[in-house]
């Protein structure tokens, strides 16, 4: 089982899902954050003062798949999240040790 | 019939007075407001209780002492009479008899003034944001309304030495905006910056947490001051006098406006943007520009008097950062530069350069010399600062134990997790 971390453009989070509902997958986590990558920020001012905001909001969603799912889960993501500008995003896959459904306590695939 | 007309234009100018005072009244809605919406979430709840507080300290210490000192019996012209609490007022007989001449009642004067000395007070409140406690300005404020006020209120309205050497203030550029503007720079040197305002003499932006609170404040400021400016014609009922409210209304009404326009535009030109502080700003300052003479100028000069005040407003924002001087709300530019603007202003309409030179400078000196001292006093026995730890924690919590915005800045629970210390 692979874990696919995704961090994208706040507003692209409806597309993603509807998206990975589409092919299949049943569960996302979805969690607010502030990052930044080669983009940087820019620059806001207030009362003649100017300051750089770096860090600027995006959406990090945590999927949770099966090894033969992980390509189309990429794919889905690379091609609903993408703008083509700067900012849009990366795209992490971790090694998933165990999974467990909570109400059920079913490990492993089963609990995907 | 006679005795009638004289009844009813006593209870008409009454009335006059008690409802302009009103509107001054919810002018202290309208600095809450202000200020709670420049000010950041974490300092919110202690600039609310700070502005309702010292809106009470006022009326009380007026009602006290206040009033007695600015309005005395007697006086040498620059140390007046002292006397308290209030005394009765007018009998039916008195006004009857005065043919007209005493054509309000006491009562209702009294209320008219003791907004006008909130007004001076609130000014502070926004200077001193986000760094000073609570208790200590708030026993300033008891200085303030006590003695600092009245007593130059006195020298110019009162009767004293001021108004003697033919300076003229409408309706208080000089006697409350410029004293308050004055008060708070003295407070504001004494208790110093906000920790990382200013990095290598650099100002950093900190800003305001809700500016739909701070626009609605400018609003409810701007109609109160209907009631400021209106009410200071002090009398409504005959044609002439109406008429006078009614252009001092339109006057007042167009300064605003063009204080809007003439920081906007400026904001724009000068930063590439619009900045809506600035804005909001500059419809304080139209506002008090015209405040010293609203009577006086022609709509279109009201006007261009008004956009001149935006103008300043910025432009002194600006140099106060640079100085490092910190006011969070632009207070001091606001009440104080254009203050001095709106004073000054007067010359256009066939005032006394020389007369409000001399006004400016006795208020300015009065209200800083003494308010310094007081501050420099309240420093050195109490303290008028927050520690480090409590300043980035918010004064909220430290001040008031609560937050005013719990449910946004606790993203795990709603209730906040930091308690009163007991």
């Amino acid at each position: 089982m692979k874990l696919v971390i995704a961090v994208i453009k706040p507003f692209k989070l409806d597309e993603v899902r509807e998206a990975l509902s589409a092919i299949g997958v049943q569960g996302i986590t979805a969690t607010e954050v502030k990052g930044f990558g080669r983009q940087k920020g820019h620059t806001e001012l207030y009362r003649g003062a100017e300051y750089v905001v770096d860090f600027l909001p995006k959406i990090k969603l945590e999927i949770a798949v099966s090894d033969g799912f992980v390509d189309k889960t990429i794919d889905t993501i690379l091609k609903t999240a993408s703008t083509g500008k700067i900012g849009d995003g990366k795209i992490f896959v971790l090694e998933l040790q165990e999974a467990i459904r909570v109400r059920t306590g079913e490990k492993g695939e089963e609990a995907l | 019939m006679e005795t009638q007309l004289i009844e009813l234009a006593y209870a008409l100018d009454t009335l006059y007075f008690l409802v302009m005072g009103a509107f001054v009244m919810w002018m202290a809605a309208g600095f809450t407001m202000l200020e709670a919406g420049l000010v950041r979430a974490k300092n919110t709840a202690e600039i609310l209780t700070k502005n309702i507080s010292l809106y009470s300290i006022s009326c009380i210490m007026y009602m006290v002492v206040g009033y007695n000192l600015m309005y005395p019996g007697g006086g040498s012209g620059i140390v007046p009479d002292l006397a308290f609490f209030l005394g009765t007022d007018n009998t039916v007989e008195a006004v009857v008899g005065s043919g007209g001449d005493v054509y309000y009642s006491g009562m209702s004067d009294h209320f008219f003034q003791v907004v006008f000395v909130a007004t001076a007070c609130s000014i502070i409140s926004g200077a001193v944001a986000e760094r000073m406690k609570l208790w200590p300005f708030l026993l300033f404020c008891v200085f303030m309304t006590s003695i600092i006020y009245p007593v130059q209120g006195y020298w110019k309205w009162g009767g004293g030495f001021l108004d003697a050497a033919g300076f003229s203030d409408f309706a208080g550029s000089g006697v409350v905006h410029l004293c308050g503007a004055a008060a708070a720079l003295a407070g504001v040197i004494v208790l110093g910056s906000r920790k990382g305002k200013y990095k290598d003499g650099k100002p950093q932006a900190m800003p305001g947490a809700n500016l739909p609170l701070a626009t609605l404040g400018t609003f409810i400021l701007w109609l109160g001051w209907f009631g400021f400016n209106g009410g200071s014609e002090l009398i409504v009922s005959n044609v002439v006098e109406a008429n006078a409210v009614s252009l001092i209304f339109v006057n007042t009404n167009l300064a605003a406006a063009g204080g809007v326009m003439g920081a906007l535009i400026l904001s724009k030109m000068m930063f590439g943007k619009s900045d809506l502080t600035m804005a909001l700003n500059g419809a304080i300052a139209g506002l008090v520009s015209i405040t010293a003479e609203p009577l006086a100028p022609t709509p279109g000069l009201a006007l261009i008097i008004g956009f001149i005040g935006g103008l300043i407003v910025v432009f002194s924002i600006i140099t106060l950062d640079k100085l490092n001087i910190d006011d969070p709300v632009g207070a001091i530019s606001a009440h104080g530069t254009a203050g001095i603007w709106g004073l000054l202003a007067v010359t256009l309409t066939g005032g006394s350069l020389g007369a409000q030179l001399y006004g400016i400078i006795v208020i300015f000196l009065w209200t800083f010399i003494a308010s310094f001292i007081i501050w420099k006093i309240i420093h050195t026995i109490y303290g008028l600062r927050v520690t480090e730890e409590e300043e980035e924690e918010g004064v909220d919590i430290s001040e008031c134990g609560l937050e005013a915005y719990p449910e946004f800045s606790k993203q795990f629970d709603s209730a906040p997790s930091v308690y009163p210390k007991k």
